[in-house]
């Protein structure tokens, strides 16, 4: 022990450096620490191999990509994959970049890759990309157990939800919403505020909300459909937008924290990913929408309308130069992983119907490149 | 305060007048003042009691006493003894059989898949490095305790409420009924949960362990001490000592203040547009993480170290200037002695900050899964606050009390930093 001659040294007059070190050592110790930072700084240029798979994207993947990500470490050779969440968009950029060891090797996204992202990935020399389907996953509308189930269109969604709804006196107009409880939209649903707790604009989440509830709502009104064919932008704008004048609340991208504030507060509702509704099946409840209830069995017939498609990009140049590539997809596309009965489906996933597994499998295992989209 | 025997009868009346009023405002002053101290001490007994009460069942975990059966037919049916054929063998059914033994009963499709969520899917895995650790077990059966799977540890531990319909919870009618059948017989305890600290980070809560996080963080802080406290010390001495007072020297002190004061995400960004963008330095390590550490407290420390330096009285300068010492010899024989273990507490208190920092790690890509423990600053690592962060989002219930056991370990860490600066001060502080 350093310290066990506390009680007999001097006091006072001995100074910290002769305490530790001994007298003389300070100006040797200064030349020990400048090699130190020498060796800090010049050791990064020695990463030039990279023997673990380095994976980014989607925060709605991650926690299946997570899963796999830690069975194929600890059950192969391999190291275990590291994987960042930095969401569907910034994935694709990082993604994008470029080909070698300080990029990553693939991408999740909880949409398809976009047009402009191709050419993106083509200008930094990436054509060869492989386009892997993982699954379903829902976005439900739910609430606390102790409130009733709700039942909605998604017509009443938009209506609650929009900034601007069309005049109520059919008039071809937009006014600003006036809709203060959810009786306001329809005199079937509940007289509560509405108070609804959803993702920020930088999430997947809300991009599928605003575009498949929302718009699916919008869509309804016939003159805001007609708008479509006019002038996209504005379309997108009426239909996709969410209101900011209070009822609606962006809590992050946290769906945690919008499960334990509903158990807080039965009259809010939540927007997120099935997988929480999964995780929290104790206290929290799915609300129709449209009729229909978001269970696994909806969601993967496709009878639940507020679904979408979840997604990963594989660097082909990267396979072969990074170790564990292959057998990494080839155990995230095994029938254990995202088939009928896959773990996946305990985490939330919903599988795809069997033809189309089919395909995506043959194209992990026979690396077959993404031909673009059609 | 006067004296009342030499002075006028009229003065101490006035004065006795005043004085009721005088002592009433000075018990109201000290009233408020332990007022406030209490108000912030019962914040911050509700915060701990708070983040204990969620925190201290992570300590525990649920085993199961149970012998597995290490069946040749099952893992090495050929005899091979070759490694491939035995690390892809069903473990899984190895487990189940054990389990089987337990409950006969057992057929349908559904209650099997329900008996087999008994236990830590881990549970295979662990089997399979012990064989392939030790292939003479095979045939043999080995005793084991094995982890339960974290929704029936939440069972447990009573944070599933039984009383609502099987449908609406993580466990099903089923395994309520085993459980309570195992833990009867005895089979079924709480044990030290030794993997929160042996293990990195995992999807499974059982699995999941701070390990990963602390290295990450004790990398990080290295570098961070490593770059910042002889740059932060070298620049006060310098500023201190030698740099001639003029405007330029005025205009670098304003800004290494304004610096102090710069909010921590902004040195992140900094981080990720030089250190990754520019220098080519990997996403999600602790060398980088350290550096960005390191511009955010560098500032501290020169202020801290100054501070130290201006304490050390100048009769101590005059006396070595007196006997021939030259102004360097002054510095560095004398004065830096006398001022390091302030430089030290500061430096300290300002690495405290950044262990517990985690904006700035956000820019940089440590918001990784990692589930590797990190051997060099090279490697992707979590940090501990980061570690927080990504468990708190995590869907699972049992990650809720692990998030409380990771705060409880950091508070832990900042503490023990804490209380370091403070016997160092104690230690070698001098009165002069």
């Amino acid at each position: 022990m350093i310290f066990s001659n506390v009680t007999d040294m001097p006091q006072m007059n001995i100074s910290i450096i002769e305490y530790f070190f001994g007298v003389n050592i300070m100006k040797k110790s200064i030349s020990i620490i400048a090699a130190l930072i020498v060796m800090a700084t010049m050791s990064f240029t020695a990463s030039a191999a990279r023997d673990t798979i380095k994976i980014v994207g989607s925060s709605t993947v991650y926690p299946f990509a997570t899963v796999v990500a830690e069975r194929f470490g600890k059950s192969t050779k391999f190291n275990t994959p590291v994987i960042e969440s930095t969401g569907s968009g910034g994935g694709l950029k990082l993604f994008c970049k470029g080909v070698g060891v300080e990029h990553p090797d693939i991408t999740n996204a909880s949409r398809r890759i976009k047009q402009k992202e191709i050419d993106l990935c083509a200008k930094a020399g990436i054509t060869d990309i492989i386009e892997i389907k993982i699954g379903y996953d829902g976005i439900v509308v739910a609430n606390s157990k102790r409130a009733d189930t709700l039942s909605l269109t998604k017509r009443q969604i938009f209506l609650a939800l929009a900034p601007e709804i069309p005049h109520p006196n059919g008039a071809k107009q937009l006014i600003k919403n006036p809709h203060k409880t959810w009786r306001d939209v329809d005199s079937s649903l509940p007289n509560v505020a509405i108070e609804v707790l959803g993702p920020p604009p930088t999430s997947g989440t809300r991009d599928a909300f605003g575009e498949l509830a929302m718009e699916g709502g919008c869509k309804t009104f016939k003159w805001l459909k007609d708008i479509k064919k006019e002038n996209k932008k504005r379309y997108k704008a009426i239909c996709r937008s969410v209101r900011e004048d209070g009822p609606y609340i962006e809590a992050g991208e946290n769906d945690n924290l919008i499960v334990q504030k509903l158990n807080a507060n039965p009259k809010a509702v939540g927007v997120f990913g099935y997988s929480f509704l999964v995780e929290n099946s104790d206290s929290i409840q799915g609300s129709f929408v449209d009729g229909v209830l978001p269970t696994f069995e909806n969601i993967a017939n496709g009878d639940y309308g507020v679904s979408r498609s979840l997604y990963f990009y594989v660097k082909k140049d990267h396979i072969g130069t990074i170790p564990g590539m292959k057998e990494y997809l080839r155990e995230f596309t095994a029938d254990k992983t995202i088939g009928q009965d896959g773990y996946l489906t305990e985490k939330g996933l919903i599988p795809m119907p069997s033809s189309e597994y089919k395909q995506f499998r043959s194209a992990a295992r026979k690396l077959t490149s993404f031909k673009g989209l059609n | 305060m006067s004296n009342p025997s030499s002075n006028s009868s009229s003065i101490t009346e006035i004065v006795n007048k005043g004085l009721k009023k005088r002592y009433r405002s000075e018990f109201m002053f000290r009233l408020y003042g332990i007022t406030s101290i209490l108000f912030a001490a019962a914040f911050l007994i509700v915060f701990f009691s708070s983040i204990i009460d969620k925190g201290y069942s992570a300590f525990t975990q649920g085993e199961l006493n149970i012998s597995i059966y290490l069946d040749p037919e099952i893992i090495d049916p050929d005899n091979t003894l070759d490694e491939e054929e035995i690390r892809y063998a069903n473990y899984d059914k190895l487990v189940f059989d054990s389990l089987k033994n337990f409950f006969p009963s057992v057929s349908s499709r559904k209650e099997r898949k329900e008996l087999k969520a008994l236990v830590s899917n881990g549970t295979s895995l662990r089997i399979q490095s012990l064989v392939l650790d030790d292939m003479s077990l095979i045939g043999k059966t080995l005793d084991l305790s094995v982890k339960l799977d974290s929704d029936i540890d939440m069972f447990l531990k009573g944070n599933v409420d039984i009383t609502l319909d099987e449908s609406q919870r993580r466990i099903s009618d089923n395994q309520v009924k085993w459980t309570n059948e195992l833990k009867t017989k005895g089979l079924i305890s709480q044990k030290f949960n030794s993997t929160l600290f042996s293990a990195g980070d995992s999807r499974e809560p059982e699995q999941a362990g701070v390990l990963g996080a602390l290295v990450g963080s004790f990398f990080m802080l290295l570098i961070t001490f490593i770059v910042a406290f002889p740059l932060g010390v070298a620049a006060a001495i310098y500023l201190e000592e030698f740099a001639p007072k003029n405007k330029f020297t005025d205009f670098v002190e304003v800004n290494i203040n304004n610096l102090a004061a710069v909010p921590s995400i902004i040195y992140g960004l900094l981080g990720l547009a030089v250190f990754i963008n520019f220098f080519g330095m990997p996403r999600s390590a602790p060398l980088v993480g350290g550096l960005v550490l390191a511009l955010m407290t560098f500032p501290v420390i020169i202020i801290a170290s100054r501070a130290a330096l201006q304490s050390v009285p100048p009769s101590i300068t005059d006396a070595a200037l007196g006997v021939g010492a030259s102004k360097i010899q002054t510095v560095f024989d004398h004065v830096f002695p006398l001022a390091l273990p302030g430089m030290l507490t500061g430096s300290i208190i300002g690495m405290a900050r950044a262990l517990g920092e985690s904006a700035p790690l956000l820019m940089i890509g440590m918001v990784a899964f990692v589930v590797d423990i990190p051997s060099t600053p090279l490697d992707a690592s979590a940090a501990l606050p980061v570690q927080v962060y990504l468990w708190a989002d995590a869907p699972e219930r049992g990650f809720v009390e692990r998030t409380s056991a990771a705060i409880l370990v950091l508070l832990f860490f900042l503490l023990v930093m804490n209380s370091t600066a403070i016997w160092l001060r104690n230690k070698f502080e001098i009165k002069w």
